[in-house]
């Protein structure tokens, strides 16, 4: 059937009555941000598939010497994070509402427990893990798996930044909102990746 | 036409054994991996060439000249001989597929749980670029070490502990056995045995750096009389020469570099960077496999390794001639 | 010759007149600059995919030549043409140059090229990171060859196996130059997965269901998935070696608790995926060949497609069969045995149901067929030394000598390239207008078949003769000199072979007769506009009811009512293609190739000081800034229509 026949024009599918502006599954940007997601989240599962193969090859863990990690700021860091999600699950709300003012300030609270997740975890890497990177092949997982996290935290902490930039500059457009909700979304996932991250690396010495 | 299917056969099995080791098995283990090898060999030949087959007849039968339209739709008969066709093709495979495995499960069951007598065992360290070799002994003092050569017992298995200190090395003899790797921090062995007098040619068959390529070894099968003679031989250390020009030699040796890597027991020299040289004359090759054991050839060796195996471990050596052909007569002693 | 041109009836002036206006304002709206300026900012998944291509054939050529010096060095034992240090970073660079610089990216741009057309739309999913991740696949290959032709290009193997790699046995910034090519490679590679994933479900035209998508399309999905659940494992392992290597980390330093093997785990459950990335594409290639010169559909499309799926699943469960050598539990052993011989079901799936297409069909002889029959007879050969190897105690014996070269090359060779080349002759008339010389097509396919099987059919009986792989050299007298002797001259055979193709890839550029819409008869939508298609690709977006659009003799209406002024694509349903909402592209833009430059500047400044991920992070923030910054659709402003 060529598309290119005046003949097919005769019965048209017209899709002019269409929405321009969808959030969710609808959206193409949804899928990328979800492909984004399971590419990071297969890396962060990678190195935690390396930290559970590395315990072999150790008696004690964490090894002789080093100290089981403390729990305060992570643990910490852990109610932030959950605590987030409600700005966000509120900037997600607002934001399908194309509520202009509710989004920013609920962005504006989001960005302030991005920061506060960034400075405990900051006080993780001082001291919590007890060992350096450098220490043995310990220390290098577990350096790696805040690290990787910590990356994902940052960025998207940057990204509510920006967007809340765009939203106090103007011109406001429809798409504005639907980034917003986007970001609320890659923001569930971090908290996600969180969980399983504090678990493998502070509760987990505790147990294997 | 049977007779004729079976002369083939014959033919290239012997064609192929003749210089590939793999197929010329001397023991029983790469025996039984040859029988694995010949069943998929002439079960590979066989779907081979019934798929060409096949697909030659699909394209020829019909020769057209102008491209005919296509059918979008298909005949509902033709498609449904053809789902029974694909779905006997398919069937067929699973169940080739289901010999093949079995097969190699209980080939894989017989390597692992080869055993039997007492055997002999070897721990060989893989290191750029050479094999360090020690036969184990509960007495300590029983143990002897040598480099790049593995006499063994006709008859008798032989475990092999493969390990290495240094990168990822692969021990490989391809007559006797499949390769086990020597991997720092994971050491492994495996069981072999020769059942026939012979000398059989191995090699490093993991990329292990720049000379890679000159990391042979060799394992010598012989009677086992033959071997407790030579086992007994290996046991002892190096008398210091009396003969003047050896003596000379063995002079030259322990003030030269070489005590610095090199044990020759009975001496003082222990180094042990690299290959025990204890009995060094009583060896066939050089350099792990690189050069044939001559006068000539060690001299060329001693004087310049980085000519003949560049990136060698071993520095180049400056000797006059007079010293050269003493530590010549020395190391010739050294049987 | 196509369906359509027959029933096409006298058009309507007014309708007529319309459509020019149409395609008039759509050229206007999807045009993208000329010349270099376009290079650095199209945002038109044709020209990105067309300058993927070519720059994938260029490192092809690249990579080949260094396998004709590798084969000259191997034609005479102790041979000096080319010393080992030489030699180690040539096999190297050939095997990181032949998977990474070409064989992942041609095929994900022909996917990148194809995919929106088969599917009946304007344009990939997100058009400016297309671009993006062309810049940094170039940037990858330009830095290590730089690199190799400054004598430092990597030398460990594509593999690079610790601890030969790590900071102890390779010293200098070699091997940090190859995890870095693995860093630009495998962001090019991921960024192409998702583009063809989202463009994939989200912008089929209407009716498409996934029941009706051609079997490339179906291929090029599994891939891009397979591409984003295997590619974070060898970026992973990249970066733990170059940290190993830069900042004393001890992942794989066996006296602090590391552990080599740990390397071959990670490396291989995407090595072994990998390459299954470069194959599941040529069957898509395979598929479109065989039905096309066929003349009927590809008897068995549901077994068809559940075999594409399957072999994406199972080849993620087979990456044990590569470290058979290393000394695993027994049970582990049965697995992954049993493992990689299953595979071979939907691979034979998928050879069956060619087999029974041709053979029901009226097979038409043309050249690019020739390359798909030539690739079944190939593929057949090397998916049976395949089964051979995952046989635990057989590949005890051959693993690591020239038998596995010999397999690989068939699979590779044999199943990728060749159909690749067919698939290059096929659509050359689609992507340039004119038709590729049937005679020339011919003799390549010839030269090429029989080069190819001089060259590597002797590497068997190599491996067999005890040759392992990655030597720069063998001994005289020991029975190998003969098969490297046939190999070699095997290889300047091969070599004609392609040069012929490529000549005849010159000869139609210059002096192909003009193509026309369909040439071949297909039965695909890309078939459905001119060669080469407009920025636009269909003035009015179909809409299909069959899985084969171009042989169906139904009237089929056509989408209407998209905005012509802008770059608005339609949005369809996931699973059955219903129109779900119009969506708006982005343009031409300079921030992608920006952003490439940034991410250039901080992954090879991360070569020297770690410092190089945080300059790259703030370089990259402010190209994205400007990348993702609102442009000011007035259309676009609050309070119009609630969604």
């Amino acid at each position: 059937m060529s598309a290119t026949s005046p003949v097919a024009r005769a019965r048209a599918l017209d899709v002019s009555a269409l929405p321009t502006i969808v959030y969710g599954p609808r959206a193409p940007l949804w899928w990328g941000v979800l492909g984004l997601v399971a590419i990071e989240g297969t890396a962060l599962a990678m190195v935690g598939v390396a930290y559970l193969y590395l315990r072999q090859n150790f008696v004690a863990w964490p090894p002789e010497g080093t100290p089981l990690p403390r729990l305060g700021a992570a643990t910490a860091e852990l109610i932030v994070l959950l605590a987030s999600v409600l700005p966000m699950a509120a900037v997600d709300r607002f934001a399908r509402a194309e509520r202009h003012r509710l989004v920013v300030l609920g962005l504006t609270i989001g960005i302030v427990f991005g920061l506060a997740s960034m400075a405990l975890r900051a006080l993780q890497f001082a001291g919590a893990l007890g060992c350096r990177w450098d220490s043995h092949a310990y220390g290098s997982v577990v350096w790696t798996l805040l690290g990787m996290h910590a990356a994902h935290v940052i960025t998207s902490t940057i990204e509510n930044a920006l967007l809340l930039a765009v939203l106090l500059i103007g011109p406001v457009e429809r798409k504005d909102f639907v980034d917003a909700h986007i970001n609320a979304f890659y923001w569930y996932v971090i908290v996600g990746l969180w969980v399983p991250t504090y678990v493998l690396v502070y509760l987990a010495p505790r147990w294997l | 036409m049977t007779r004729v299917v079976v002369l083939v056969i014959a033919v290239i099995s012997a064609a192929c054994s003749g210089r590939m080791p793999v197929l010329d098995p001397a023991g029983p283990q790469a025996g039984r991996i040859a029988t694995y090898w010949w069943v998929s060999f002439w079960l590979s030949v066989v779907i081979l060439t019934a798929v060409l087959a096949f697909l030659l007849h699909a394209v020829t039968r019909r020769r057209v000249l102008v491209t005919p339209p296509a059918s979008p739709i298909e005949d509902v008969r033709t498609e449904r001989r053809l789902t029974l066709g694909v779905s006997a093709a398919v069937g067929a495979t699973a169940l080739t597929l289901v010999v093949l495995l079995v097969t190699s499960i209980a080939t894989g069951r017989a390597l692992h749980t080869f055993g039997g007598t007492q055997p002999l065992t070897v721990e060989v360290t893989g290191h750029q670029w050479w094999w360090e070799v020690e036969y184990w002994d509960p007495v300590p003092s029983q143990r002897v070490r040598t480099a790049n050569e593995i006499h063994i017992p006709v008859g008798r298995p032989v475990l092999v502990k493969t390990r290495s200190l240094d990168v990822i090395h692969s021990f490989w003899v391809p007559g006797l056995h499949g390769k086990k790797d020597n991997i720092p921090g994971h050491p492994s062995s495996l069981v072999l045995q020769a059942d026939r007098v012979g000398t059989f040619g191995g090699r490093c068959a993991e990329f292990c750096g720049v000379q890679h390529a000159h990391m042979q070894l060799l394992v010598i099968a012989d009677p086992p009389d033959a071997f407790e003679a030579w086992l007994q031989a290996q046991r002892r250390p190096a008398a210091i020469p009396t003969d003047p020009a050896a003596h000379r030699g063995f002079d030259v040796f322990m003030q030269g570099p070489c005590a610095l890597c090199h044990t020759v027991l009975g001496t003082p020299a222990g180094g042990r960077t690299g290959p025990d040289l204890t009995h060094l004359g009583s060896r066939t090759t050089l350099a792990a496999g690189t050069l044939p054991n001559t006068p000539g050839h060690l001299a060329g060796w001693i004087i310049d390794p980085q000519s003949e195996k560049p990136g060698a471990q071993m520095p180049a050596n400056s000797f006059s001639a007079d010293d050269l052909s003493a530590l010549l007569a020395f190391l010739g002693g050294l049987q | 010759m196509s369906a359509p041109a027959r029933r096409r009836l006298a058009p309507d002036p007014a309708e007529a007149a319309r459509e020019a206006l149409d395609r008039a304002a759509l050229e206007r709206a999807w045009s993208n600059p000329a010349g270099f300026v376009g290079w650095l900012t199209s945002a038109n998944h044709k020209s990105v995919a067309i300058r993927m291509i070519v720059t994938a054939f260029g490192f092809f050529a690249l990579g080949s030549a260094l396998a004709a010096v590798m084969r000259l060095q191997l034609a005479r034992p102790e041979n000096h043409l080319v010393g080992p240090d030489l030699y180690n970073q040539i096999f190297t660079m050939h095997g990181s140059t032949m998977m990474f610089l070409f064989a992942v990216p041609v095929m994900e741009a022909f996917g990148i090229y194809l995919v929106p057309l088969m599917i009946g739309t304007r344009n990939v999913a997100f058009p400016r990171m297309n671009n993006f991740g062309y810049w940094i696949y170039l940037a990858g290959g330009l830095m290590v060859w730089t690199a190799f032709v400054l004598n430092i290009g990597p030398d460990a193997g594509w593999f690079a196996y610790v601890p030969l790699s790590g900071p102890a046995y390779s010293p200098g910034k070699r091997v940090d130059l190859w995890a870095q090519l693995i860093t630009f490679t495998e962001i090019a590679a991921l960024v192409a997965a998702v583009e063809i994933v989202v463009t994939t479900l989200k912008m089929r035209c209407p009716g498409m269901s996934l029941n009706r998508m051609p079997l490339f399309v179906w291929a090029m999905l599994v891939t891009a998935f397979m591409v984003i659940f295997a590619m974070p494992a060898i970026m992973v392992a990249s970066t733990m070696l170059a940290m190993d290597r830069m900042v004393d980390t001890h992942f794989f330093n066996p006296a602090e608790g590391g552990d080599a093997l740990l390397w071959q785990h990670l490396f291989w459950f995407f090595g072994h995926p990998e390459v299954y990335i470069i194959f599941i594409p040529a069957t898509g290639f395979v598929s479109t060949l065989v039905s096309t010169f066929s003349r009927r559909r590809i008897f068995g499309y549901p077994a068809m497609v559940l075999a594409l799926i399957a072999t994406g699943f199972l080849g993620f469960s087979l990456w044990v069969h590569h470290m058979f050598a290393t000394g695993l539990p027994l049970l582990g052993e049965s697995f992954f045995t049993a493992a990689s011989m299953m595979i071979a079901i939907p691979s034979g799936i998928q050879v069956f149901c060619w087999l029974a297409t041709l053979r029901s069909g009226r097979v038409v002889l043309r050249a690019p067929l020739l390359f798909a029959l030539g690739f079944i007879a190939l593929f057949v050969l090397g998916g049976l030394t395949g089964i051979m190897l995952a046989a635990l105690p057989l590949d005890l014996q051959v693993h690591d000598t020239y038998f596995v070269v010999a397999h690989f090359h068939y699979v590779l060779i044999g199943g990728a390239l060749f159909p690749l080349l067919g698939a290059v002759l096929f659509w050359l008339p689609k992507l340039t207008g004119r038709m590729p010389s049937e005679r020339l097509g011919r003799w390549s396919f010839a030269v090429t078949f029989i080069g190819f099987n001089l060259t590597f059919f002797p590497m068997h009986l190599l491996g067999l003769g005890g040759m392992p792989r990655r030597v720069y050299t063998y001994g005289p007298g020991v029975g190998l000199t003969t098969g490297n002797v046939v190999a070699s001259a095997g290889a300047a055979v091969l070599a004609l072979g392609l040069l012929l193709f490529f000549a005849n890839v010159a000869w139609t550029l210059r002096r192909g007769a003009p193509a026309g819409d369909d040439p071949w008869g297909a039965e695909t939508l890309e078939w459905a506009t001119t060669s080469p298609p407009p920025a636009y690709n269909f003035a009015y977006l179909p809409t299909v009811d069959g899985s084969a659009p171009l042989w169906s003799t139904r009237e089929r209406p056509v989408v209407t009512g998209l905005r012509t002024d802008v770059r608005e694509v339609l949005i369809t349903d996931g699973i059955d293609a219903t129109p779900d909402h119009r969506h708006r592209l982005d343009g031409a833009s300079i921030w992608p190739f920006l952003t490439a430059v940034a991410a250039t500047i901080g992954i090879v400044t991360a070569l020297f000081t770690p410092w190089g991920v945080t300059i790259g992070a703030l370089l990259g923030l402010i190209t994205l800034t400007g990348w993702f910054w609102p442009r000011g659709a007035p259309e676009h402003a609050i309070a119009e229509e609630q969604p």
